[in-house]
């Protein structure tokens, strides 16, 4: 499948050039990317088209559905501070409320990405089983839906970043990079996730668990400096931890307006390629089979 | 030389002379037998027994066993079959669904499906919203889509019910969409399966008077139907396959006639089967039931 010689990306003319498909027994395998990609690039408008309407279907936007994307991180915030709160008998700064928002809400977003991308290829069988879709357009929407609902978060961060007066400037920009190794490699995992899913029906119940334990090893409910200064066996564990950098480098900056350590960027950027040109190949090797299997 | 005159010179590629080619196709099914195997758990509980595969012994369905043939362009074939005979299976992979497992599928053109299963989209969603997403999913622009919108609603008869969830549609209301959808999307090839049965006459009417104005065009149609009227009404070849292999091809009146008598229906008279597919009816409606 997707094994096309399609001479162009359809156009809808008298003049268009026929399109010539050949379909041959390669069950995997990369396919050639040469016109995989174009076709990827074709269904833009259906990924961003399906991503709203998949929205609008579970009523996130209408007034209350947009009232609740904005009232549930606030309330998942007000759990885990309430949780450290206690754990640490009350001792944190004063900014902590702020610190521990923006890393949780970059942690869900990319929890989700997971999440939601490990369901994708088997909650849209009918549609695999019924047109020749590039089937990366199913985790990619899931991603743009997770995209969708971290937006409204951003806008409660920037209130309470505002009403603890912290301060702005123009290093806030450095969470910008941050926030693209995040999505990088949350997509090449997430790739990866919808691919094992087909496989192993009971994946996406393993999987929470995982992004639990994960979040505990991230820099979300603690910071990255001070837990790297410590030098013991659970600060190497940490450092070995591809999401630290990115999320340490995101908090650097958003919350204390301070630019991160180049190496930080640097060290995320490596993990968020790799993460993702595997996941891309994982998930194309082996999307052939997807409609065999379901 | 420029490179023109030198494709000129080249020898045309037989491939490009028919809409569709199927060579030698083979399809595969891999079934896990045990059902459960297909989960983490069971592969990490029987990590190491039997090198490791435990339980995950699959079996082999081979339901396309090596079928060949050729499409003209502009003609309209019929495949019959009995249930299990690899109709939808060939469907898929002339649709470039499903990947042969040995053989080669040459397409020349646009291919448009409607395929047993429906359009495969959200029915939370309004109609309007699954006809555009439909139209994008087909690789069309939003402008494209939004050119021939008001030609599928009208087509469907289904003006006011547009922005209901299609949840709330009949079966018939949802045929006419989805039908309404894959012939507005200019395909060369259009793969019809199982899609006419849910309609009423009047909409069959409709679809069959669509078909031809997409053949006199020089598109291509397939279509799998156990409404051998229908077949007989619409086609000039046909195709009838069992287990898997094809049987016969030829004028669709002597297959039909042939695999209704395989199938133990009593062979009627000339005069009764042209009344039959001239009301549409008869047949077509008795065979229905296989449909589902």
């Amino acid at each position: 499948m997707l094994d096309t010689q399609a001479a162009a990306p359809r156009t809808v003319s008298a003049q268009a050039p026929p399109e010539h498909h050949v379909f041959r027994s390669r069950r995997s395998g990369v396919p050639r990317l040469r016109t995989y990609l174009p076709e990827l690039w074709a269904r833009r408008e259906f990924v961003y088209e399906l991503a709203r309407c998949t929205l609008r279907a579970q009523n996130y936007l209408n007034a209350f559905g947009q009232l609740w994307l904005v009232l549930n991180p606030l309330l998942m915030g007000a759990v885990y501070y309430v949780l450290v709160d206690i754990l640490s008998n009350g001792k944190h700064s004063g900014n902590y409320f702020s610190v521990l928002l923006a890393g949780l809400f970059l942690y869900t977003f990319f929890s989700s990405i997971l999440s939601q991308s490990a369901g994708s290829i088997i909650g849209s069988s009918r549609l695999i089983l019924n047109s020749r879709l590039p089937r990366l357009v199913l985790p990619i929407t899931q991603i743009v839906i997770a995209f969708m609902r971290f937006m409204p978060c951003m806008i409660v961060f920037l209130a309470v970043h505002t009403l603890q007066g912290l301060p702005w400037g123009l290093d806030v920009f450095y969470a910008l990079p941050a926030f693209i190794e995040v999505t990088l490699f949350g997509a090449g995992l997430g790739f990866i996730c919808a691919t094992l899913q087909v496989y192993f029906r009971d994946f996406s119940n393993f999987l929470p668990y995982v992004t639990r334990i994960w979040l505990f090893l991230s820099p979300v409910l603690w910071e990255l400096q001070v837990q790297l200064a410590k030098h013991d066996l659970k600060s190497h564990v940490i450092a070995l931890n591809p999401l630290s950098p990115m999320i340490g480098a995101w908090g650097d900056a958003l919350v204390y307006n301070i630019a991160p350590p180049a190496a930080w960027l640097a060290e995320g950027a490596g993990w968020a390629v790799a993460a993702f040109v595997c996941g891309v190949l994982v998930f194309v090797r082996r999307e052939r089979e997807f409609s065999v299997r379901l | 030389m420029s490179s023109l005159s030198a494709s000129e010179a080249a020898p045309p590629d037989p491939d490009l002379g028919y809409a569709i080619r199927v060579k030698d196709v083979r399809v595969d099914y891999r079934t896990i037998v045990d059902p459960r195997a297909n989960t983490l758990r069971h592969s990490l509980t029987h990590l190491g027994r039997r090198g490791g595969s435990g339980g995950r012994a699959v079996r082999l369905i081979h339901a396309v066993r090596g079928v060949s043939f050729d499409v003209e362009h502009g003609s309209v074939l019929g495949i019959v079959g009995a249930n299990g005979a690899g109709k939808s299976t060939i469907m898929r992979a002339i649709a470039g669904i499903l990947p042969p497992s040995s053989g080669e599928i040459v397409v020349n053109g646009r291919i448009s499906t409607l395929l047993a299963l429906g359009v495969g989209f959200n029915g939370q969603l309004s109609g309007r919203d699954n006809v555009v997403l439909g139209g994008l999913a087909a690789g069309l622009s939003r402008r494209q889509v939004a050119e021939r919108f008001e030609q599928i609603t009208a087509w469907a008869e289904l003006e006011e019910f547009i922005d209901m969830p299609m949840k709330s549609y009949s079966s018939g209301m949802y045929g006419r969409l989805a039908f309404a959808v894959s012939t507005h999307l200019d395909p060369d090839v259009l793969l019809i399966d199982e899609a006419l049965s849910t309609g009423d006459a009047h909409f069959r009417r409709k679809s069959y008077d669509k078909m031809q104005e997409l053949v006199a065009q020089a598109r291509t149609i397939v279509i799998v139907s156990h409404g051998i009227g229908a077949i007989r009404e619409m086609c000039d070849d046909c195709i009838w396959m069992h287990k898997g292999e094809l049987v016969r091809r030829g004028k669709p009146d002597e297959v039909t006639a042939e695999y209704l008598e395989f199938q133990g229906v009593p062979p009627e008279p000339a005069k009764a089967r042209d009344e039959a597919a001239g009301d549409l009816g008869g047949l077509d409606d008795a065979m229905v039931m296989e449909d589902v």
